[in-house]
């Protein structure tokens, strides 16, 4: 067992936000047939929004391209979802939450609770919905006031995603800190576009949106470097991790657990290859536990 | 894969609503019963099973297909696939029965073809709301029996394929494909299950996708959480079975929405 942020984990692979999350089944599947140690729900909002128009996600040969536009049931309909992957996953249950204000926020917080959820994400890094996301997470004074009100609502942790499209994550790190986080996660997406050179339009209905996968791993990298460094609470990292060596290299860089999204496109059991893969690791490296790789890479000078 | 630009090379009207467009290259490895998100640029981007491996064929229901309409050869839209998993082939010897109701033909027809070429015996139960909707009939004729159900009567037997399926004998078949009109299937699939044959059936499902490649959870069903676009959207009967079929689907919010 692994505790994070007072979280009982049995590895440290998380299903990360906005994928395989829409629904209670699907968040099920992950966690018994993928193996996850917890997961994250779809971000969830004040209202029920249909997202930008497809396409909508399109892989690249370095990673994949997305603009989704926060699809969501609001948390009215999302509760049914909640409930049942809290009933059958087995595994702690994150919910993803959003809103344009602190109000929107504890509004959809407090409507999620009932569904007992064992931790909040706040998603304050969407890079591509308007008013929405980065929007609100690229301000500190925005970030620590929406922390600290939904800290002030619930009685769970409450982890603040962070994005890497600002000039200093640590200084959105702190702002979290001070807000009363318990953890951070970081990266959500860098912004990014592609343009069909047959016609001329750019291939995502919402124009541009967010790299995620392989490419981004290195800014994942540095990001939980500095902010391992600059931070009390644990970071928790996730961008591009696809192997049990990647979710090494950030646990080495500070991360206290991994977060994996787009690479459930490669095998669902993603969660069970990379922590098999990170209990072999410790065993050839004679480590007794994960914790003494955690931030390794800071002592090496 | 970013999308590729397919050109239109001629267009077949199929019906008053359905239209085939043939396009300038062709998806040499597509398995019958996959789909292409067919993308019309500056509007959307759609699911679309392919009819052969070089053709779409497409109902106008929405904004995207009203699009899609207006496009005349030698125009172009942005394709990607062939995305899911198909329908399984029969063995040579086996008999194959294909339900097929209205625009759900198109999957199908390349798969009845696929069947007869594989040494099955093809037999096609086509069910649509009037005769002048009836898509591939000359195709599915040429692949092997074929038995028509209209809504109206005004070709075949009046009503719907189940009242065709009740005439036939169905424990004779090895394979059961079938894609259509959820009601339809939901029809089809008790009429399975109270015969005790899901097990040799096979359903091509309708979903709203999103990433269309098996990330993003949008077309997820419950109770098993399998992804229509990656895991299916051809599903066993048996796979089916306590499943969300012919009850609610979700909207592109994640809301359920009652058939």
């Amino acid at each position: 067992m692994y505790t994070l942020t007072g979280l009982k984990l049995k590895n440290p692979t998380i299903l990360a936000a906005g994928v395989l999350g829409t629904t209670g089944a699907s968040l099920c599947r992950v966690a018994r047939e993928g193996g996850a140690g917890a997961v994250v729900t779809k971000s969830i909002g004040p209202a029920p929004k249909t997202g930008h128009p497809n396409p909508s996600m399109v892989k690249l040969d370095c990673g994949f391209l997305n603009a989704m536009g926060l699809p969501n049931p609001s948390h009215p309909s999302f509760l049914q979802e909640l409930e049942i992957a809290k009933k059958d996953s087995g595994v702690p249950v994150i919910a993803s939450i959003f809103g344009g204000s602190p109000a929107e926020f504890k509004e959809v917080a407090e409507g999620l609770l009932p569904g007992k959820p064992d931790a909040f994400e706040l998603n304050v890094s969407c890079p591509h919905a308007e008013g929405y996301g980065a929007a609100v997470g690229s301000n500190p004074c925005l970030v620590e006031a929406i922390t600290a009100v939904v800290k002030d609502a619930v009685n769970v942790p409450v982890w603040v995603k962070l994005t890497p499209n600002v000039s200093d994550i640590t200084c959105i790190g702190n702002a979290a800190e001070s807000g009363g986080a318990d953890a951070v996660v970081a990266i959500n997406t860098l912004k990014g576009m592609a343009i069909d050179i047959d016609s001329g339009y750019p291939v995502l209905g919402n124009r541009s949106g967010g790299l995620s996968g392989k490419a981004v791993k290195p800014v994942a990298v540095k990001c939980i470097y500095d902010l391992y460094t600059a931070l009390e609470i644990p970071v928790i990292g996730v961008g591009g991790v696809s192997s049990w060596q990647d979710a090494i290299e950030m646990m080495m860089a500070g991360a206290a657990a991994v977060q994996v999204g787009s690479a459930v496109y490669d095998r669902l059991d993603i969660f069970s290859e990379i922590s098999t893969g990170i209990e072999a690791f410790l065993r050839k490296k004679g480590y007794s536990d994960v914790k003494e790789l955690i931030g390794l890479a800071h002592e090496m000078v | 894969m970013l999308p590729l630009n397919a050109t239109i090379v001629r267009i077949n009207e199929e019906s008053p609503s359905i239209r085939t467009f043939f396009f300038d290259f062709q998806f040499e490895t597509m398995k019958p019963g996959q789909f292409v998100m067919v993308w019309v640029r500056g509007v959307d981007e759609v699911p679309m099973g392919l009819s052969s491996k070089n053709s779409i064929t497409v109902q106008k229901v929405g904004e995207a297909t009203s699009k899609l309409f207006e496009l005349k050869e030698g125009d172009s839209f942005g394709l990607r696939g062939p995305f899911g998993n198909g329908f399984s082939l029969p063995l040579k010897g086996e008999k194959t029965l294909v339900i097929a109701g209205g625009v759900g033909a198109a999957p199908l027809i390349p798969y009845a073809e696929a069947a007869r070429n594989a040494g099955s015996e093809v037999h096609t139960v086509l069910g649509a709301r009037s005769a002048g909707d009836l898509i591939f009939e000359k195709r599915f004729s040429e692949a092997g029996n074929i038995y028509i159900s209209t809504d109206d009567g005004s070709k075949g037997t009046k009503g719907f394929v189940t009242d065709v399926l009740n005439g036939l004998s169905l424990s004779v078949y090895d394979r059961i494909a079938v894609c259509g009109p959820e009601i339809m299937m939901v029809s089809v699939f008790r009429l399975l299950e109270d015969k005790k044959i899901l097990e040799k059936s096979e359903f091509s499902l309708h979903r709203y996708f999103k990433c269309g490649i098996g990330v993003c959870g949008a077309c997820c069903i419950d109770k098993s959480g399998l992804r229509v676009c990656r895991d299916g959207p051809v599903f066993s009967g048996l796979q089916l079975l306590d499943s969300e079929l012919g009850k609610y689907m979700r909207d592109a919010s994640g809301r359920r929405v009652k058939i």
